[in-house]
């Protein structure tokens, strides 16, 4: 791609509002989501799940279910392959899946899947679940990171030692991996800092709060094709775990997106799909299966606890010159935490030559974490922004100038590597400034407080195809499904490069048989790289309509360029076309509707995998008033700002922004997994995992700032995930400017923050 | 199949003999709190008698005797009724305070007495005001004290085939008003971590001739609170007043540890709520006799 970021090209449809395409089906309702999916003779699938957060499964007796009318299969880890522990592609390791998928020896949380069944109702399959017998042997079970590092601890796993240690352990832990990240001397360097501080920090176990529960519908047809309705972030995801998990090829396997009411990350990865494909080529019917919201609290997502650790060094004129981090996540019960994205995040906006981070992998008796917005980076935010902010008090320096003053820019070298190319973190804060909430008054018991955001963005694997219809509109059709608008932004780039209106293109989500490989929506990458490939295949169309018109013409292909929507002659062509008289464009509805005649159909295909995704960093700025007497947190005002490289549809850039601060926010103040004695989850549903709802929230303000990305054609870098980093720390800093007081344990619940309070006034 | 048992009977008397079917019979008025519930009874089993065609239990009647808010009248209906808003102010602020509005628009007052959440929002503010539940059975009618209505977390002294009809308001006496505050961690769709609610009475001088205090969430049902109403009676509502019932709001809680909240932090936010809800009744009468 050539280093052209559009930053001088004039746009017509980049960086307006259109309606979405698929805007109008789903307000009125018309949309189909993953459990709207029925077909003729279907069975319903229920999941049995653990009762004990840590249990050996010492028998299994399906018999009785089986026997009850209606059911018509019954499975259990016995029926999907068994796969080697080694098993892994990437960060994904398929024994594990496979275990998480369905429990084998072993359950590791309460909720753990043991079985599944099929039958002609739910009824009958929920009855049939109480039929199955299970016997366990219960074992200790761990939850809290402290203790799983313990040398005592109940041990997940009794084959896991844990990795990036030399020499290997030999004795089984549940630290699954270590790794470090460093750069310069921290040791030497301390002796330049005026001033060290160190801080512990701890974060609970959250969920995505995806709206719409996981469903999937298989249908297994007797040749062995198998088809699945399912929504997700990645339905070529779901062929290729599903096809691992169940030793099939993925040739066997066809997914058919369905609209998806929510991901976050949360649905990155498969629960139900293997368990209804199995269940469908046992019975030879379709087979659905339908979380209720209890199982997706217990089962799905979370994202980790943490324990962080971090020690900055800054000379008397904020300038930090060592930092030390230690960051302990929980990965649920199958390693895999966010930890290492985490520590690649936590000290990416300083511009600083000594550090050493740690990071360490644990399991605990909780299900296996999941992606969520950033994975990683907010908790690790949390801890940097918090100790950064206490440095500039104090040393009594402005906050805003002692952030400016360590900002990496153009050229710096990342902490976790990379040097830095066209970034906008001095952007950002520069606009922080001007903002008029930066000084406006506060009133009583209020408190401002801001912070900064990091994520890298990925690009990654994306297919698209644009066809050009018979009367010049045309089709977009990709892979990835659209959460966030990214329809509408494929649209207005293809309207852009073709030069026709866009509501004359109709984009498509298309399944796994129709469009090139699509790597997940996820890692804010759609607008991104499956956009780099709709401008590309757009581009491919125009290239073949200035043919076709050049083959009308009868001029030199090389004479025609393509101005709004147009084949227009120049050069030698146009003193051709205007001898003959016929120096006139022809719009891209002629070439189309001639298309027969100029050598068939016209369409244009471009795969790729995306690199250069431009870093988003943003800034966010919060009012807080705190009830000295409750303890709560009220957001009385909110402004993101954020560098969007380019906003391609900027109502789905500020409606990233806002989705991603409110989630923040209900993370800082009041959400968290609250687990009794035994290990089991005590809030697994909305009304005591407190979200926050419209009420709890003010208008949330939205600034983007566009410093272009000059990997990508118009400039444009990921917007998804960078809004949740900023919330806790920005909300932290707020709390403490209201009332002395800081927080570095979350949430900043009522209860929290008024136990605080209390032992700050000196009370028990 | 899901046969469901539905009866919609338009008299007291129908409903009664209505719910005298054999299985699971049940009231129905909005169905917010019975819907839930019903879920883990099968549907056979099931009878639900709809009560919301009566048309003495949807009605609303204030005039110089009281009040008399029939049990299926939606706490929507309670929140746009101007004159209730004006004399029992603090009723409507625990109606309103009862989901979205969407749920608003199902849920009732009465619905929420009979579902006797140790929880629930309305019940101390009916307290508060010195409320009754006129109750409907085979025998006839009877009449009891809110307070002794709701018998524990989820019972009543409802019988089996017996309704809550209305509920039955004194008037409001000169210079008195109520107030209810709760508490939640969230401004909405949520359940109160502690409720409060108050009536207080001020002579012309401002000195408190008489008051009411009530809690919901820090008991296995929502109670009145006498030592807090009689730290108030006699004074100006001065600091030492607003103190001593707060003190007498936190000794008299007596909260579980949930994870709704700790026994400690319920015990605190019960002084914290009785003092604001008292200030906030206050002013309201304070308004009412200037």
């Amino acid at each position: 791609m050539s280093e052209s970021n559009g930053s001088d090209r004039k746009f017509k449809w980049v960086g307006t509002r259109p309606i979405r395409h698929d805007g109008v089906d789903k307000v009125t309702g018309r949309a189909n989501y993953g459990a709207d999916f029925d077909l003729p003779g279907m069975l319903h699938a229920c999941m049995l799940r653990s009762p004990h957060a840590h249990a050996r499964i010492l028998r299994i007796d399906t018999s009785k279910a089986l026997a009850l009318e209606g059911v018509k299969a019954v499975i259990t880890s016995d029926d999907i392959p068994e796969l080697a522990l080694t098993d892994a592609s990437g960060p994904t390791n398929f024994s594990d899946l496979s275990r998480n998928v369905l429990a084998r020896d072993k359950v590791l949380y309460h909720g753990h899947a043991v079985a599944a069944v099929a039958a002609t109702s739910t009824r009958i399959a929920q009855e049939a679940l109480a039929l199955i017998e299970v016997e366990y042997e219960p074992l200790p079970h761990v939850l809290d990171l402290r203790a799983a590092m313990a040398p005592d601890a109940p041990i997940l796993h009794d084959h896991m030692r844990t990795k990036g240690v030399d020499p290997t352990p030999d004795k089984a832990s549940n630290i699954a991996a270590k790794m470090e990240l460093s750069r310069g001397d921290v040791d030497q360097a301390r002796a330049y800092a005026d001033i060290i501080i160190e801080r512990e920090f701890e974060t609970a176990t959250v969920h995505q709060g995806d709206i719409e529960p996981h469903a999937c519908v298989a249908q297994t047809n007797e040749d062995g094709q198998t088809t699945v309705w399912a929504s997700s972030q990645g339905h070529f995801m779901i062929r290729a775990y599903s096809a691992r998990l169940l030793q099939l090829d993925i040739s066997q396997i066809k997914v058919i997106p369905m609209e998806i009411g929510g991901g976050f990350g949360g649905k990155t990865t498969v629960y139900l799909e293997p368990i209804a494909i199995v269940l469908s080529r046992k019975t030879g019917r379709p087979v659905k299966a339908v979380m209720t919201r209890d199982e997706v609290f217990r089962a799905t997502g979370p994202a980790p606890a943490t324990l962080i650790n971090v020690k900055f060094g800054a000379n008397r004129d904020g300038k930090v010159v060592a930092a030390k981090c230690k960051l302990v996540y929980e990965a649920g019960a199958f390693p895999g935490s966010p930890v290492t994205a985490g520590a690649m995040c936590i000290l990416a906006p300083f511009d600083l030559d000594h550090f050493l981070i740690e990071g360490y992998d644990v399991v605990v008796n909780k299900p296996k974490t999941a992606a969520y917005r950033a994975p990683g980076a907010p908790p690790a935010a949390f801890a940097a922004e918090t100790v950064i902010d206490e440095i500039a008090h104090e040393l009594e320096i402005d906050p805003l100038d002692l952030r400016r003053n360590n900002a990496v820019s153009k050229g710096s070298q990342a902490a976790y590597g990379p040097k830095f190319s066209d970034i906008g973190l001095l952007e950002t804060l520069d606009a922080l400034r001007a903002h008029p909430h930066y000084s406006a008054p506060l009133g009583e018991n209020q408190g401002r407080g801001f912070a900064v955001g990091f994520w890298f963005n990925a690009g990654m694997q994306s297919s698209a195809e644009v066809k050009l219809n018979e009367d010049g509109t045309a089709i977009v059709i990709e892979g990835c499904p659209d959460i966030g608008g990214s329809r509408a932004s494929m649209a207005i780039m293809a309207a852009e490069e073709l030069g026709i209106d866009v509501y004359k293109v109709r984009p498509v989500v298309a399944d796994t048989e129709t469009v090139g490989i699509n790597d997940t929506t996820g890692g804010s990458r759609v607008t991104f790289a499956t956009g780099m490939a709709v401008i590309e295949a757009s581009q491919e169309v125009v290239k073949q309509c200035c043919q076709r018109a050049a083959s009308v013409w009868d001029i030199d292909p090389t004479d025609v360029i393509w101005q709004d929507g147009c084949a227009v002659a120049t050069g030698d062509g146009a003193k051709k076309l205007e001898k003959e008289d016929k120096l006139v464009p022809m719009p891209i509805a002629e070439i189309a509707a001639g298309a027969a005649r100029t050598g068939g159909p016209i369409t244009g295909k471009a795969s790729l995998n995306a690199r250069g995704a431009g870093p988003a960093f943003a800034v966010h700025l919060v009012d807080v008033e705190v009830d000295r007497d409750t303890g709560k947190v009220e957001i009385v005002r909110y402004t993101t700002i954020q560098d969007a490289g380019r906003a391609i549809h900027p109502a789905y850039v500020e409606g990233q922004m806002q989705g991603g601060a409110a989630q923040g926010i209900g993370w800082a103040l009041n959400e968290e997994y609250v687990y009794d004695a035994d290990g089991v989850l005590a809030n697994p549903g909305f009304l005591d995992y407190r979200m926050p709802v419209a009420l709890d929230l003010p208008m949330i303000d939205t600034v983007i700032v566009e410093v272009p990305n000059p990997r990508h054609p118009y400039g444009v870098r990921g917007v998804g995930e960078v809004p949740i980093v900023p919330p806790i720390p920005a909300i932290a800093n707020a709390i403490h400017d209201a009332i002395g007081i800081r927080m570095r344990k979350l949430p900043m619940s009522p209860p929290n923050v008024l136990a605080e309070l209390v032992r700050a006034s000196g009370g028990a | 199949m899901r046969e469901i048992e539905y009866a919609a009977p338009t008299s007291v008397d129908d409903a009664i003999a209505a719910l005298a079917g054999a299985g699971v019979c049940r009231p129905f008025a909005g169905g917010t709190d019975l819907l839930v519930q019903m879920r883990s009874v099968p549907p056979s089993e099931q009878k639900w008698v709809d009560i919301k065609r009566i048309p003495e239990m949807t009605s609303i009647a204030l005039d110089a005797s009281g009040l008399r808010l029939g049990a299926a009248a939606s706490c929507w209906e309670v929140s746009q009724h101007k004159g209730l808003r004006e004399t029992f102010p603090g009723l409507v602020e625990a109606a309103e305070l009862i989901g979205s509005i969407q749920i608003q628009n199902r849920a009732t007052v009465g619905g929420n007495v009979c579902n006797a959440s140790p929880a629930a929002d309305t019940v101390p503010a009916l307290i508060a005001v010195g409320a009754d539940c006129v109750i409907a059975g085979p025998d006839g009618r009877r009449t009891v004290p809110v307070a002794e209505f709701v018998t524990g977390p989820g019972t009543t002294q409802l019988g089996d085939n017996e309704l809550l009809v209305e509920l039955v308001v004194p008037p409001v006496a000169a210079r008195t008003a109520d107030a209810y505050l709760r508490f939640s961690p969230r401004g909405e769709m949520d359940i109160a971590v502690v409720g409060a609610g108050v009536s207080v009475t001020l002579a012309s001088d401002g000195t408190c001739t008489a008051a009411r205090v009530a809690l919901g969430a820090v008991g296995p049902t929502a109670f009145g609170v006498p030592a807090a109403a009689d730290a108030l009676v006699g004074t100006s509502l001065d600091e030492t007043a607003l103190e001593r019932a707060a003190a007498a709001s936190r000794d008299a809680a007596n909260p579980i540890d949930d994870k709704r909240g700790t026994v400690t932090y319920r015990r605190t936010v019960a002084g914290v709520l009785t003092r604001r809800a008292v200030q906030l009744a206050a002013s309201r009468a304070t308004e009412r006799s200037s």
